[in-house]
C-alpha cells in the first residue's frame, strides 16, 4: 500500500442549523440509507487504502456510533484498519483540537507509526466517488510536494465559501486562497489533498510550534511559494453538505439516475453500514412516483419526487413531496408536506399541514413530535 | 474450544424437488423468499436470536450458492473466534467417502464436529421452514422436563394430520407414540422437525442405529427406537407461523400472504430481526409514471412500469409501460418495456425482453411435470433470458438463454409447454 488515509471529520458548520444539533456534519444521512462519511471513508478503502484515520471531535458520538464496526468498509484487518481518534488529555496537552492542523498534530504517533510513503486526506462532508490511485499517480509524475484535487465550479455557486486555487501550466499552483471575497478564479478546492507523510509530519510539527493550527491557512498558504503544490482536476459528481440547501439538493441528486447508479449501481459500490430492514411495502393506496424509498418503510399515501430513508412510515391519504424524510419518521394520516425535511425519528400527528419552499425549507429536528 | 451448552446442527442438504426449477442449481434452504431473504436465513436468524452462536449448516445438494451465502456467517454475527457457523459437506473418510444418506446419518458423520464443539445439548433444525422460534424456551422445557429429547409440535387441523409426522402425548405431553403420515391419526400434534437432545445419549443412539440402518432417520428411527426404550421424549407445543414452502403453489402462496396490509408472519418486528447477506442496498427508486400497490419491494429495485400484489427481490429492473401482477421475481432480474406478466415466479440473474407476455392462456397441467407445475404458474429458472414480443402461457417452465427460434412461429410457448436449454440436474 502507497498510503494511508485521513479523513477530517471535526468540524461543525452552524449554517445546517438543527441538522448538525446532535451530530457531525460527517455523519449526515444522505442518499435514503448512507452518511456522508461512507463517501470519503469506501473511497479510500476502494482504493485500496488499508489503513485510515477518522478525526472527530464535534458531536463524536454519531459518527462513533456509524463506526461501531470498521468492517463494513473492508477494514479490521491485522495491518492497518480503521482509528477513529477524538481529543483526549495526557500529561502534556490539555486542548481540544485547535484546528485542522492540529487535530493531526495531536495524533502524529499515527503517522510515525505507518511506514506507506503518502497520505491523503480528506474532508468528511462530502458526497463524491474517486479512485485515489490516479490521484497519487498524478502526484508522482508530477514531482509535487502537494497536490490539491479541484473542481472547476459550477455557475452559480457562492465561490466565497471554498479555497480558491490559481493555475499556471501544467497544474501547478500559482496561488491559494481561502474563502476569499473577490475570488480569482472558478477553481475550487475540494478538501482532497496528498503529501508525503514525513513531508506532513515535519510541517505540522513546525506550525503548532510556531502557534498555528490551520491546515489551509497556515501550511498550504503559507508555504505556497516555497513547496511544489500541484492542482488534480475532478470533474466527476461533488457537493457538499454545507448549508440546508445543499442538503436539500444533494438528497434531490440520487433521484437522477446517473448519480444514483453511479453511487449503487456501478463497482465499486458506496459502502454503509448495514441495517437488516425488511423489503420496503406498498400498501393498496401507495402512489410513489419518482422517489427514493429506504427499506423497512411502509407507504399508504401519495409520495412524489422525495427522498425517504430506512423505516418510514406514510399513512393514508397523506401527501408528501418534494421532501427529505429520515430514518424511523412517521407521517400520520391526511398529513400534506411540501418541501420539509424531516429528522430521524420524527413523528406528525394525523392531519397535519407542512409548506416550505425550495429555498427554505421546514426542518424538523430529530425525535420530534409535530 | 470453549464449551457451549447448546449447539445447533441445520439440515441445508435437501433439494426441494417439488419447488421444480426453483431447485435447478441450488438447494431448497437457498431458494430466496420474501423479496431479499433465502429460506435458510429464518432458521440461522432463530439461532443468533436464541442465543445460539455455534451452528454447523450441513449441506449437500447444490452447495455453492448456499456456501457464498453463509461465508463466514458476518451478516448473522456467526462470524467468531470461538464457536460461529461451520459449513459441514459429505466428506471421504478413511478410504471410503459417504453421502449423508438420511437425517441422523448426517449428524452421525459429523460425530467429530460436535465433539470438538463439545455441547450439553443438541438442536438439531431443517433450512427448510418460514418461521420466527425462540429455541431458548425450548431448551428451558427440555430441561424442565429432564428429557432425553424434546420435539416441537404444531397443532395442525386433524385434516391435514395424514401429512404430517404426529405424535402421540400423555397428559404431561410425554410422547409414548410417534406415526409418521397416519390415515387414521389419534392426534393432531404434528412433528416441525426440530429435535433437542442431550449430546450423550444422541451420540450412543446415532452410533447404534449406524450399524442397523445405513440411511438413519430421526423420525423413522432414532425417534422411535428412543420411545422403545421408554426414554423420556417431550412435545414442545409452538404456536405461531410455520410454512414448509415445498411446492410451487405454497411458495407462491406462502410470499403473496407477506404483501397484505398486516400478514400473519410479520417481517416488521424489531425484536426478532430476520438478517441476510445484505452489504450493498441501495434504496428503491419508483420512476415518475410507476405504480407500485399491495408489493414488496427490495434493495436497489428500480420500477418505471406497474407492480401490483407482487414481491420483488433486490436489483430488480422494471421497464417502462410493464405491468406485473401475482408474481414473485427474484433479485438481479430485469424485466423490459411493455411486458405482461401475470402469476410468474422469476429466478435471479433473468432477462426478459420488452414486450413478452407471461401468464396468459389456458390453465393446462405442465405436459413434462403436471405433479410440479399444475397452480397456473409459469416459473423461469435461475440466469434465462426471454427474448422479445413472446407470448408464454400458464404452467410453462423457460430454462436458459432462449431466443425467438425455440418459440413457435407466432412466437409463442402454449400453456404446458417448457423450454430446458439447461440441464435441470436431478430434477
Amino acid at each position: 500500500m502507497k498510503a494511508i488515509g485521513i479523513i477530517l471529520a471535526g468540524g461543525n458548520n452552524n449554517r445546517l442549523g438543527e441538522l448538525t444539533k446532535t451530530r457531525a456534519v460527517s455523519a449526515i444521512p444522505v442518499g435514503s440509507c448512507f452518511r456522508c462519511l461512507d463517501f470519503p471513508l469506501s473511497n479510500l478503502s476502494n482504493s485500496g487504502i488499508g489503513k485510515v484515520a477518522v478525526l472527530t471531535q464535534y458531536n463524536a458520538r454519531s459518527l462513533q456510533d456509524h463506526l461501531s464496526s470498521s468492517k463494513w468498509w473492508n477494514f479490521g484487518r491485522k495491518y492497518g484498519g480503521l482509528f477513529v481518534f477524538s481529543p483526549y488529555l495526557s500529561d502534556d496537552n490539555s486542548y481540544w483540537f485547535r484546528g485542522t492542523a492540529d487535530s493531526i498534530y495531536q495524533n502524529i504517533t499515527y503517522l510515525r507509526r505507518s511506514k506507506e510513503e503518502y497520505v491523503i486526506i480528506t474532508s468528511g462532508d462530502a458526497v463524491y466517488k474517486a479512485d485515489f490511485n490516479e490521484l497519487i499517480e498524478s502526484h508522482e509524475k508530477s514531482g509535487a510536494d502537494v497536490t490539491i484535487v479541484y473542481k472547476e465550479a459550477a455557475p452559480g455557486l457562492d465561490l466565497r465559501d471554498f479555497g480558491i486555487l490559481t493555475l499556471g501550466e501544467d497544474d501547478s499552483v500559482i496561488d491559494l486562497e481561502e474563502k476569499p471575497l473577490e475570488p480569482q478564479s472558478n477553481l475550487i478546492s475540494l478538501g482532497i489533498y496528498v503529501i508525503k507523510r514525513t513531508l506532513l509530519m515535519d510541517l505540522v510539527t513546525k506550525t503548532i510550534s510556531e502557534g498555528n493550527y490551520d491546515l489551509v491557512k497556515d501550511i498550504f498558504i503559507r508555504y505556497r511559494r516555497r513547496l511544489k503544490i500541484h492542482g488534480y482536476r475532478f470533474d466527476g459528481y461533488w457537493n457538499a453538505v454545507k448549508s440546508v440547501k445543499d442538503y436539500f439538493d444533494i438528497n434531490m441528486d440520487f433521484l437522477r439516475a446517473d448519480i444514483r447508479r453511479m453511487f449503487t449501481q456501478e463497482q465499486p459500490y458506496i459502502e454503509t453500514k448495514p441495517k437488516d430492514e425488511p423489503p420496503a411495502k406498498y400498501n393498496a393506496n401507495a402512489d410513489v412516483a419518482d422517489c427514493l424509498v429506504g427499506s423497512g418503510s411502509i407507504i399508504n399515501g401519495n409520495v412524489f419526487h422525495s427522498v425517504l430513508f430506512r423505516r418510514v412510515y406514510v399513512g393514508d391519504g397523506s401527501s408528501v413531496r418534494d421532501s427529505v424524510i429520515m430514518e424511523g419518521s412517521r407521517v400520520g394520516n391526511h398529513c400534506v408536506l411540501e418541501n420539509v425535511i424531516l429528522d430521524k425519528f420524527v413523528v406528525i400527528s394525523d392531519g397535519k399541514r407542512l409548506v416550505g419552499s425550495p429555498e427554505n425549507p421546514i426542518i424538523i429536528s430529530k425525535g420530534a413530535t409535530v | 474450544m470453549l464449551k457451549k451448552e447448546i449447539l445447533a446442527m441445520l439440515l441445508a442438504g435437501g433439494q426441494g424437488s417439488r419447488l421444480g426449477v426453483l431447485t435447478a442449481t441450488k438447494a431448497k434452504p437457498a431458494v430466496p423468499f420474501g423479496g431479499k431473504y433465502r429460506i435458510i436465513d429464518f432458521a440461522l436468524s432463530n439461532c443468533v436470536n436464541s442465543g445460539i452462536d455455534t451452528v454447523g449448516v450441513l449441506t449437500q445438494y447444490q452447495p455453492l450458492l448456499l456456501n457464498q451465502h453463509i461465508g463466514i456467517g458476518i451478516p448473522w454475527d456467526l462470524d467468531r473466534r470461538n464457536g460461529g457457523v461451520t459449513v459441514l459437506s459429505p466428506h471421504v473418510k478413511g478410504d471410503s467417502g459417504e453421502w449423508y444418506m438420511g437425517t441422523a446419518n448426517a449428524i452421525f458423520h459429523n460425530i467429530d464436529y460436535i465433539d470438538n464443539v463439545d455441547p450439553e445439548y443438541i438442536v438439531i433444525l431443517s433450512g427448510d421452514h418460514i418461521y420466527k422460534m425462540d429455541y431458548s424456551k425450548m431448551l428451558a422445557f427440555h430441561k424442565d422436563k429432564k428429557a432425553d429429547a424434546t420435539i416441537a409440535v404444531l397443532e395442525v387441523p386433524l385434516i391435514e394430520a395424514p401429512r404430517f409426522g404426529i405424535m402421540n402425548c400423555d397428559e404431561e405431553d410425554r410422547i409414548y407414540e410417534f406415526e409418521e403420515k397416519p390415515q387414521e391419526p389419534k392426534s393432531n400434534l404434528a412433528s416441525m422437525g426440530i429435535y433437542i437432545f442431550n449430546w450423550d445419549i444422541l451420540r450412543e443412539m446415532l452410533i447404534k442405529d449406524r450399524g442397523v440402518h445405513p440411511d438413519s432417520d430421526f423420525g423413522k428411527h432414532i425417534i422411535p427406537m428412543m420411545i422403545a426404550k421408554s426414554r423420556p421424549l417431550y412435545a414442545y407445543r409452538f404456536s405461531g407461523y410455520w410454512k414448509d414452502v415445498g411446492t410451487i403453489e405454497s411458495y407462491w402462496s406462502a410470499n403473496m400472504e407477506l404483501v397484505r396490509a398486516v400478514p400473519e408472519f410479520n417481517l416488521y418486528e424489531d425484536f426478532w430481526q430476520i438478517y441476510t447477506d445484505s452489504f450493498n442496498q441501495p434504496p428503491i427508486y419508483t420512476g415518475p409514471n410507476a405504480d407500485t400497490r399491495t408489493s414488496l419491494l427490495s434493495e436497489g429495485c428500480e420500477v418505471y412500469g406497474t407492480v401490483i400484489n407482487s414481491v420483488l427481490g433486490t436489483d430488480v429492473y422494471v421497464g417502462e409501460g410493464t405491468i406485473i401482477k401475482d408474481s414473485i421475481i427474484m433479485s438481479n432480474t430485469s424485466i423490459g418495456q411493455n411486458c405482461d406478466i401475470y402469476r410468474c415466479v422469476i429466478d435471479e440473474h433473468v432477462k426478459i425482453g420488452d414486450g413478452v407476455k407471461m401468464g396468459t392462456g389456458e390453465n393446462v397441467p405442465n405436459e413434462d411435470k403436471p405433479h410440479v407445475y399444475d397452480c397456473g404458474i409459469t416459473a423461469v429458472g435461475v440466469y434465462s433470458e426471454i427474448p422479445q414480443n413472446v407470448n408464454i402461457g400458464k404452467n410453462c417452465v423457460i430454462y436458459g438463454r432462449t431466443s425467438c427460434e425455440h418459440y413457435n412461429d407466432d412466437n409463442c410457448l402454449p400453456s404446458g409447454k417448457s423450454i430446458y436449454l439447461e440441464s435441470e440436474g436431478a430434477v
